[in-house]
């Protein structure tokens, strides 16, 4: 049986093309994901390592205990723990650090860094004068307020000499600072593509944290004694609020951190590795589906001479095996292949990821080929049963008629209960709010799958709905209608391979642009100011000084001002939050409707505070609120108001000249404010300019806010649909494999449409329209399906966030409608010329 | 050929020449594994003539008819369907050409099992986008007897029924010239005679002119006349062909070809 099954494999090595290539694109995109994450994955654990290198024990701020008298301030380190420290036996030298995010800028006043980690720190001058994590290349290390050295990446970057001034900001101010040195260093977030600027410490340690305390002290151990040793003599001299660890701990710790980080990206990616499999089970069904058909006498003689239905089943399997083994092999090449374009690519856009070699694990390699082999046998283990059906007299019978009109009929009752089970399930789920999700993931697994086992059914008469289109093209669009519904399994199949992508798609669509619409309402709804400021950077808001507001305040053009300033607290015994606003301000800056009282309720201890937190507290107008302040003090304050909250505006508003003294460090989140002239670009320019051409300030009008929110969601849905194409292109390739078994089997009919008089025009055109007819079926399912999800994932989120509303997008939508007419167009380029160059003569004589 | 004229004056036949070939050679391969299939055969095809072509296996009568048709390219000399040369033809024009003017009937039936009856018999005229003359129609179908069937399916019909609907598709459109290819090697015997006998009405009836390759004896004896192919050039020639004279021909090459 083995070499029967080898040889079949050799004889139709054209018509497994497809099925090959299939595979090996799925296997691909899954020895690419891991080759690529673990590479990057040790790479980034590599140069951690070496980052630790200088440090045997770190000491931090312990942090766990929140109980402090003081909410929300963060415990730092003195100078006296340093001190102690660098005096325990084993100890060579310590330094201390401090960190914080700085903003520099280049000549043109961008910022420097691409926004991926903007970062200032200490130069801590051991003993010897030097700081062991930075080597000065250039100039020396900065010694007094108004110097800093400059990473060179950023030096470069940025053009920038020794003795140059340059502009940065920390929390909000323009700093003029000379550059006196520029250092090397193996910082991850510098190999990262980050800028990094060094204080001296003490102006370091006034910018990030309080003149004489650090973050993190780092300790040397001396020559012959253990990191463990040390650790434990540092131990005995720590204060309560602190703690120790081995400079191996912190690597291990960070490596755990980092594989963990990859380890999810890894699964994400795998997901979509997985669906692009999945979509090739359409086809790997199909091509064995047929290749059993036109082997029925075949395998009815060889069961006629003796073979068992196993036999058969396992000949059949045994093909799939070599097929699966081959492309797996192939995928798995063209994994790594991948995975190392992919370093390349990433670091051609900047993110610069550290040195290493290309990791293809051994696990790397089990699993692609397992993965070839398995869903390449699975998926033909259906055709091989089929196989083992085919009686022994059919060898005999020019015709064995396959179960077809029974088969259906079972197939169609079936479908249609799972279809309808699903949808129902869907729906009901939609309707349960947050504890819709089990139900509704479980529904739409449910109708998909009963949609797959209907699609032949369907198949009918939705091709039919598009006779009227087809009509245009005369007899070869007729035909195309005709053979497209010819055989509705293997149609079927072709078009549930698209229409997985497209549901996906168009599900994905419908989600993030309803998401980013109600966002977007959410956001600009609650606001009437014409201008928020803020700081930049990319990873979410940063501390901006109160020196902002003020200066604003005194512009003449502004007409209401108020900042947005946070402070930690805790509110009647829970940790919270206080938000100071200016009370004279903000009613005309942001907009919420109050269920009691107004905004006139707030001023001095009188506050406003959102329905949830009166809710959840039993608050309302006239309650006293006990807190305990950021710095410790207690005091009382008065509900004169409750407003409806959401996402963007919530909380307890006080007003800022009551809160203000109370707190240790004043920053604000943002700055909103009202001016002369509104939202202009005039106006925008001014305001930058009174701020001092900041490159670290965000000068945003509602709609710069709104174009944020769409071009973050534009950007994920981007990377979603480069996700998703690898689905899209197995299922251009089964449309290809579906066409070029359908010109096959018609050679004879092709000869005589060519024989009686129609061109190779009109051949081409007739099995384009095929193609077309079965993507755009796949098309509309996708997009039929897509929607309903969309629609009801959206009814989960509407629950969370009340501006949601569902926007169907009906100029993506009928792009995605004529994406799949273009994958049908493309896939069917090559089997219409073949068919178009069919040699007449061998396609009409007779057997 | 806009008039169907129910008798044709047996004088008017033999006079001009639906079909010519002149000197046409066909020849496959190159070098020493070249194979001439045709040797300089010129030979004409009269109008409203029912012609059979009979040869051995091999003898390239099959060829002769694919190059005639429109199907095959030529080697050298000349084919030509009433005064259209077919060697200068371009694709697209040479199936123009078989789909306005030449007939098509096959061994193996070749209808479309997706269009029914009718749509097969119109297929020619649906490709062209032209519209089927009515009462022509009416006039094949009843003569080849599907009046009752044309809604059904090929795979609902019988064989013989079948070859039928691929009779009616090639009188259907009025073509200058038919081509059939062993029209009864498939059939029983009754089924054959039943469609060789439409085949010879259309001739005399309707003024057709058909071309039919054949091995069969009797099949070539409900032709006017049957030209004898061997080695790829045209032997002999009978007129008013039975049965028993065809075989006796045959003979005769046979034993000339086992005696050489």
């Amino acid at each position: 049986m083995l070499r029967t099954a080898l040889r079949n494999v050799l004889a139709h090595k054209a018509r497994l093309l497809m099925t090959v290539l299939a595979v090996m694109l799925g296997v691909a995109f899954v020895s690419g994901t891991l080759v690529f994450t673990n590479t990057i994955s040790d790479a980034y654990q590599k140069s951690s390592e070496k980052g630790f290198d200088g440090v045997d024990v770190a000491i931090s701020p312990d942090d766990s205990d929140d109980d402090s008298a003081n909410p929300g301030e963060p415990p730092r380190l003195s100078q006296q723990v340093l001190d102690k420290a660098v005096k325990v036996p084993g100890a060579a030298s310590a330094y201390g650090v401090v960190y914080g995010f700085t903003a520099v800028s280049d000549r043109d006043g961008d910022l420097l860094g691409s926004g991926f980690s903007n970062v200032g720190g200490n130069y801590y001058p051991g003993a010897d004068g030097k700081d062991p994590r930075y080597t000065m290349t250039k100039g020396r290390a900065p010694k007094s307020a108004g110097e800093i050295a400059l990473d060179y990446k950023s030096a470069d970057s940025g053009d920038y000499k020794v003795g140059d001034t340059v502009r940065l900001s920390v929390d909000g101010p323009v700093r003029n600072e000379k550059i006196v040195g520029i250092f090397d260093t193996d910082d991850g977030n510098v190999a990262a593509g980050g800028s990094l600027a060094l204080f001296d410490t003490p102006t370091a340690q006034k910018l990030f944290a309080k003149p004489g305390q650090f973050d993190g002290i780092n300790v040397k151990a001396a020559p012959g004694t253990s990191q463990d040793a040390l650790k434990s003599a540092i131990d005995k001299v720590l204060p309560a609020q602190a703690k120790a660890k081995t400079g191996q701990k912190l690597a291990d710790d960070q490596a755990e951190a980092i594989k963990q980080g990859m380890s999810s990206m890894q699964t994400a990616m795998l997901v979509f590795a997985g669906i692009a499999l999945f979509v090739g089970i359409f086809i790997i069904v199909n091509t064995f589906t047929m290749l059993v058909a036109q082997r029925t006498r075949e395998l009815a003689l060889m069961r006629a001479v003796g073979a068992t239905r196993r036999q058969v089943t396992r000949s059949v399997l045994i093909e799939a095996t070599v097929v699966g083994a081959v492309a797996a092999v192939v995928g798995l090449a063209a994994g790594v292949g991948i995975g190392a374009g992919l370093r390349s690519l990433l670091n051609a856009t900047g993110a610069i990821v550290p040195d290493g070699p290309l990791i293809v694990a051994p696990t790397t390699v089990l699993v692609s080929l397992l993965v070839g082999v398995v869903v390449t046998v699975v998926s033909a283990w259906l055709p091989g049963r089929r196989a083992a059906k085919i009686p022994p007299v059919a060898a005999m019978n020019s015709v064995h008629a396959t179960p077809t009109t029974r088969g259906l009929v079972v197939r169609n009752t079936i479908g249609a209960l799972l279809a309808a089970g699903g949808a129902a399930a869907v729906i009901a789920g939609a309707g349960m709010g947050s504890d819709g999700k089990a139900p509704m993931a479980f529904g739409a697994a449910v109708l998909v799958i009963g949609v797959f086992v209907l699609t032949p059914l369907l198949s009918r008469p939705l091709i039919a709905a598009a006779t009227p289109l087809l009509r245009i093209f005369g007899m070869p669009g007729k035909l195309a209608r005709q053979n497209a519904v010819r055989n509705p399994r293997r149609t079927a199949a072709t078009a549930s391979a698209l229409m997985v992508g497209l549901t996906l798609i168009t599900g994905m669509t419908v989600i993030a642009q309803s998401l980013q619409e109600g966002i977007n309402k959410m956001a600009s709804d609650g606001l009437r100011t014409d201008f928020v400021v803020s700081m930049g950077g990319a990873n979410g808001s940063r501390p901006l000084s109160p020196e902002v507001s003020q200066t604003l305040a005194k512009l003449p053009e502004v007409t209401a001002v108020s900042p947005q300033r946070p402070s930690p607290a805790r509110v009647g015994g829970d940790n919270g939050v206080l938000t100071g606003v200016d009370p004279k301000a903000i009613k005309d800056l942001v907009n919420v409707d109050f269920t009691q009282g107004s905004f006139a309720g707030l001023g001095g201890t009188k506050v406003v505070i959102d329905d949830k937190t009166a809710d959840e507290h039993h608050w309302k107008l006239g309650s006293t609120i006990p807190v305990t302040y950021e710095d410790g003090n207690s005091g009382k304050l008065t509900v004169g108001g409750v407003y409806e909250g959401n996402q963007m505006i919530q909380g307890v508003m006080v007003d800022s000249a009551t809160l203000t003294p109370r707190m240790s460090t004043v920053t604000d989140t943002q700055v909103m404010l009202k001016i002369k002239g509104g939202a202009t670009d005039a106006n925008k320019e001014l305001l930058k300019k009174k701020l001092g051409e900041n490159p670290a300030i965000k000068v945003q009008t509602k709609q710069d806010i709104s174009d944020e929110i769409a071009q973050a969601f534009t950007l994920m849905l981007n990377m979603l649909y480069g996700l998703l194409a690898m689905a899209v292109i197995v299922a251009v390739l089964g449309v290809v494999n579906t066409l070029a078994m359908s010109v096959f089997e018609r050679s004879k009919e092709i000869g005589m449409l060519r024989a009686i008089g129609l061109d190779q025009r009109g051949i081409k055109r007739m099995v384009r329209l095929e193609s077309l007819v079965i993507s755009l079926f796949g098309g509309v399912l996708g997009l039929g399906l897509g929607v309903f999800f969309g629609w009801a994932a959206g009814e989960l989120v509407a629950t969370e966030l009340p501006t949601y509303e569902l926007v169907l997008s009906w100029d993506r939508l009928g792009l995605f409608l004529l994406m799949a007419a273009f994958v049908g167009v493309i896939a069917a380029l090559w089997p219409a010329r073949r068919a178009s160059k069919l040699n007449m003569l061998s396609a009409i004589k007779a057997e | 050929m806009t008039t169907t004229p129910t008798g044709v004056d047996p004088a008017l036949r033999s006079t001009a020449a639906a079909a010519r070939a002149t000197d046409l050679c066909k020849v496959y391969g190159e070098g020493e594994t070249q194979v001439i299939a045709l040797d300089s055969v010129s030979v004409e095809f009269h109008q409203a003539e029912f012609t059979a072509i009979m040869g051995p296996s091999g003898s390239g009568k099959s060829t002769l008819m694919h190059c005639m048709a429109g199907l095959d390219t030529i080697s050298s000399g000349s084919a030509r369907i009433g005064d259209v040369e077919l060697t200068t033809l371009k694709d697209k024009k040479l199936t123009q050409l078989r789909r306005d003017k030449i007939g098509f009937i096959f061994q193996a039936f070749n209808l479309l099992p997706t269009l029914n009856a009718l749509e097969n018999i119109t297929l020619p005229m649906d490709i062209a986008g032209r519209k089927a003359d009515q009462a022509w129609l009416d006039q094949v179908v009843a003569t080849v007897g599907l009046a009752g069937r044309l809604k059904h399916r090929p795979s609902q019909l019988s064989g013989g029924q079948q070859q039928r609907v691929a009779v009616a598709r090639a009188l259907a459109g009025q073509p200058e010239i038919i081509f059939a290819d062993e029209p009864t090697g498939n059939l029983d015997s009754r089924s054959g005679a039943e469609v060789l006998g439409f085949l010879r009405n259309s001739v005399r009836e309707m003024g057709q002119t058909i071309v039919m390759v054949t091995h069969d004896p009797v099949a070539a004896s409900y032709s006017d006349r049957v030209v004898f192919l061997a080695d790829g050039q045209i032997v002999d020639e009978l007129r008013d062909p039975t049965a028993d004279s065809v075989l006796d021909r045959m003979k005769r090459f046979d034993a000339k070809g086992r005696t050489s």
